[in-house]
């Protein structure tokens, strides 16, 4: 039973070693052995592709149009079918989802990639602040989350031991990550901005990560279970941090219930929350018990190549359901400050026999 | 292999932003010392003001004045500022209700410690010295012993007593004053500088190219599937979408495959107008590089015409190509390359 035209599912799912530096790589060069990787798996060609779509930012890239250079890694020329968003490359999915849902295609390959290594990640991350009030004030992404952080901890919803054990979880989890960039026992750290320690931040990195949908009978051809895409939604809070209560996600909730997660419990959760403080709004706004798994990959806390942090957690969840350990699992992944944007999905797998 | 090259970028433009009349009498309010916020349908005041509800997305345009004072909302820490921030010494990010406002305004605060700061916390404006309408003309907050909100726990906004204000020069009083919003002479831009710095590496296959280029020999890659060889090479075959691995040198001379007349001088570039940019086809190469032609009056450049680089002393790439003396290629001859 589906609540939309087509059923589509993610049928492949590939990601890089996320690591600090990548300087022997152009972004092309990260990107395409991921898209090898999906393609290899399926059986597909880049030929046998109906529309491609990536996420990525020139802000980290320090250039603009970067990610036409990153399209010759997918055989765009002759011209192909293909989009871009300016924007997690969960967003990018979420395109390419639409448009197999329209009966345009019924393949589609999106990878998202970013190096933040080159530039400094907090400052980058500042410049998508809204321009009148808040970016001339250059508050970067930790300070953001800190404000967050500390506005949770006043409500009483949380305190410093449970961020930090949050962490440590995350950390420890990583470890059967191979991808993960933070694994292990992780210190807290020293105070970045207070009260966030090292350890309630994630780690500053560079990977990709690619994942490709198709249709209906064409995904249980290439997929011996495909991971159905029950719902999706995205939504978007005001852009005022003042206007918000920071200590809630109302539209996580809300995307969450457009998607028709509250219908039925998930076994998993993979959460896109960077700073240890938003998987605390997270489960809040998703009333996520402790019979939920989440972040079994140790989430954005163990690697966070940003523009693909959010995709990968898709990506993650999927491959849950491929490898029959998950039945039904949420995704969820953000942009902004604050968890300022949230896209939540849920993934199915047909049940056994 | 040799190392991968990296090189310092800088990123930098004077982000130019225009203003409606909400965020105009805002800006124009700072520089005034007065603070304004705007009232919707329902009565709350938001500061920072917005043009639109973000509830109800209906239009806002009645301006209201708040006080310099306030109460902090939440607060973070931060130990070691960064370029561009309000302080350069460690002060705190909070989120400051102004008196007689409902929402919350982002800024710094200026105080010795964490220990000093609380949510809580009654905080006053510290005016810039210099005010030109952009929110830096609030320097930052600094904590403020005074009386709390004085409109703590009254619901109807409207029921606020105003304290009107005669003169300009005449110190702000702490409760909102009646200022509309109206101003003589208001702000109706900003500029945003921004600069972001970075450290630059352009990969495997530029890094080959550039480091051959080093030895002014200009080196190309093949796919491996389609046999072309691209140059510059990207690491990547756009038709094959595989990496390019195979080094081929190319060149020097070529063949211009089509070219343009450029008769505006460019800023920053000491070259006389007119003058001709190419594409050029380097002997091997299956994809055509854009360079400047001279050593030949600019209206004699045709297609076809064979070119030769020429480096100057201290160039890391040809500054420009000359014709080599050649016969005109055949159009035959590189007609797939343009
Ligand atoms: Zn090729």
């Amino acid at each position: 039973m589906t609540r939309y035209a087509r059923d589509v599912a993610i049928i492949a799912f590939a990601q890089t070693d996320h690591q600090r530096r990548s300087d022997e790589l152009s972004e092309v060069e990260m990107v395409m052995p991921v898209l090898h990787q999906v393609l290899r798996r399926t059986g597909l060609r880049t030929g046998d592709i109906g529309f491609t779509c990536s996420g990525s930012s020139d802000y980290l890239a320090g250039r603009a149009f970067s990610f036409t250079m990153a399209l010759d890694g997918v055989g765009a020329w002759p011209p192909i079918s293909e989009s871009h968003v300016e924007m997690d490359g969960a967003w990018a999915l979420y395109e390419a989802w639409v448009k197999i849902l329209t009966g345009a295609a019924d393949t589609a390959l999106v990878y998202a990639y970013g190096k933040s290594s080159p530039g400094e990640v907090r400052d980058v991350l500042s410049r998508q602040l809204d321009p009148y009030y808040t970016a001339p004030l250059w508050p970067d992404s930790v300070a953001l989350a800190a404000l967050q952080a500390q506005a949770l901890i006043d409500a009483g919803h949380t305190d410093e031991r449970e961020l930090a054990a949050i962490g440590a979880r995350s950390r420890a989890d990583a470890a059967a990550n191979p991808y993960a960039q933070l694994a292990g026992a992780v210190p807290r750290g020293d105070m970045v901005v207070g009260p966030l320690h090292r350890g309630d931040c994630p780690p500053i990195g560079d990977g990709a990560a690619a994942v490709l949908l198709a249709a209906g009978d064409r995904a249980r051809e290439l997929c011996e279970r495909p991971a159905w895409i029950r719902g999706m939604d995205h939504r978007i809070e005001a852009h005022g941090l003042g206007v918000r209560d920071l200590t809630d996600s109302p539209s996580t909730r809300l995307a969450a219930e457009r998607a028709g997660a509250f219908e039925r419990p998930v076994d998993t959760a993979e959460l896109h929350a960077p700073f240890t403080s938003q998987e605390v709004v997270l489960r809040r706004s998703l009333d996520l018990d402790s019979r939920v798994r989440v972040n079994p990959s140790g989430g954005a806390l163990s690697a966070n190549p940003v523009m693909a942090a959010g995709l990968i957690r898709l990506g993650e969840a999927a491959a849950l359901i491929h490898r029959g350990e998950s039945d039904r699992a949420l995704a969820h992944a953000t942009s902004g400050p604050c968890l300022q944007q949230n896209l939540v999905a849920v993934l199915e797998g047909d049940s056994h026999g | 292999m040799p190392q991968p090259l990296r090189a310092p970028l800088v990123v930098e433009f004077p982000f130019t932003r225009s203003l409606g009349p909400v965020q105009s009498a805002f800006l124009t309010g700072l520089r005034e010392r007065t603070v304004l916020g705007v009232r919707t349908a329902d009565g709350r005041i938001l500061v920072p003001p917005v043009e639109y509800d973000p509830v109800t997305a209906d239009e806002l345009r009645e301006l209201a004045e708040v006080a310099a004072t306030g109460t902090v909302t939440t607060w973070a820490w931060n130990p070691a500022p960064r370029r561009g921030q309000p302080l350069a010494t460690p002060f705190a990010w909070v989120l400051v209700r102004l008196d007689g406002a409902d929402t919350a305004l982002l800024h710094a605060l200026d105080a010795p410690g964490p220990g000093a700061v609380r949510t809580g916390l009654r905080v006053t404006v510290r005016w810039a010295a210099e005010r030109t309408g952009s929110i830096t003309d609030i320097a930052c907050f600094e904590p403020y012993e005074g009386e709390s909100d004085p409109y703590e726990g009254e619901p109807d906004p409207y029921e606020r007593e105003r304290v009107p204000y005669e003169h300009e020069h005449e110190p702000r009083p702490r409760t909102a004053g009646g200022h509309d919003g109206r101003f003589d002479d208001p702000v109706t831009g900003i500029v945003a500088p921004a600069r972001l710095d970075y450290d630059y590496s352009p990969g495997r296959a530029q890094s080959r190219y550039l480091h051959a280029l080093a030895e002014r020999r200009t080196v190309g890659e093949r796919c491996p599937s389609c046999r072309k060889v691209y140059v510059p090479p990207r690491g990547a075959c756009p038709t094959c979408g595989v990496a390019t691995a195979e080094q081929i040198e190319v060149g020097p001379r070529g063949t211009v495959t089509t070219y343009c007349v450029v008769n505006i001088k460019a800023k920053n570039l000491d070259i006389a107008v007119p003058y001709v940019y190419a594409h050029i086809a380097l002997d091997g190469a299956d994809l055509a590089l854009h360079a400047r032609i001279g050593g030949i009056p600019y209206d004699q450049v045709r297609m076809g015409l064979r070119v030769e680089p020429v480096w100057t002393a201290s160039s890391r790439y040809p500054d420009h190509y000359r014709p080599s003396g050649e016969p005109d290629a055949d159009y035959e001859v590189y007609k797939e390359l343009l």
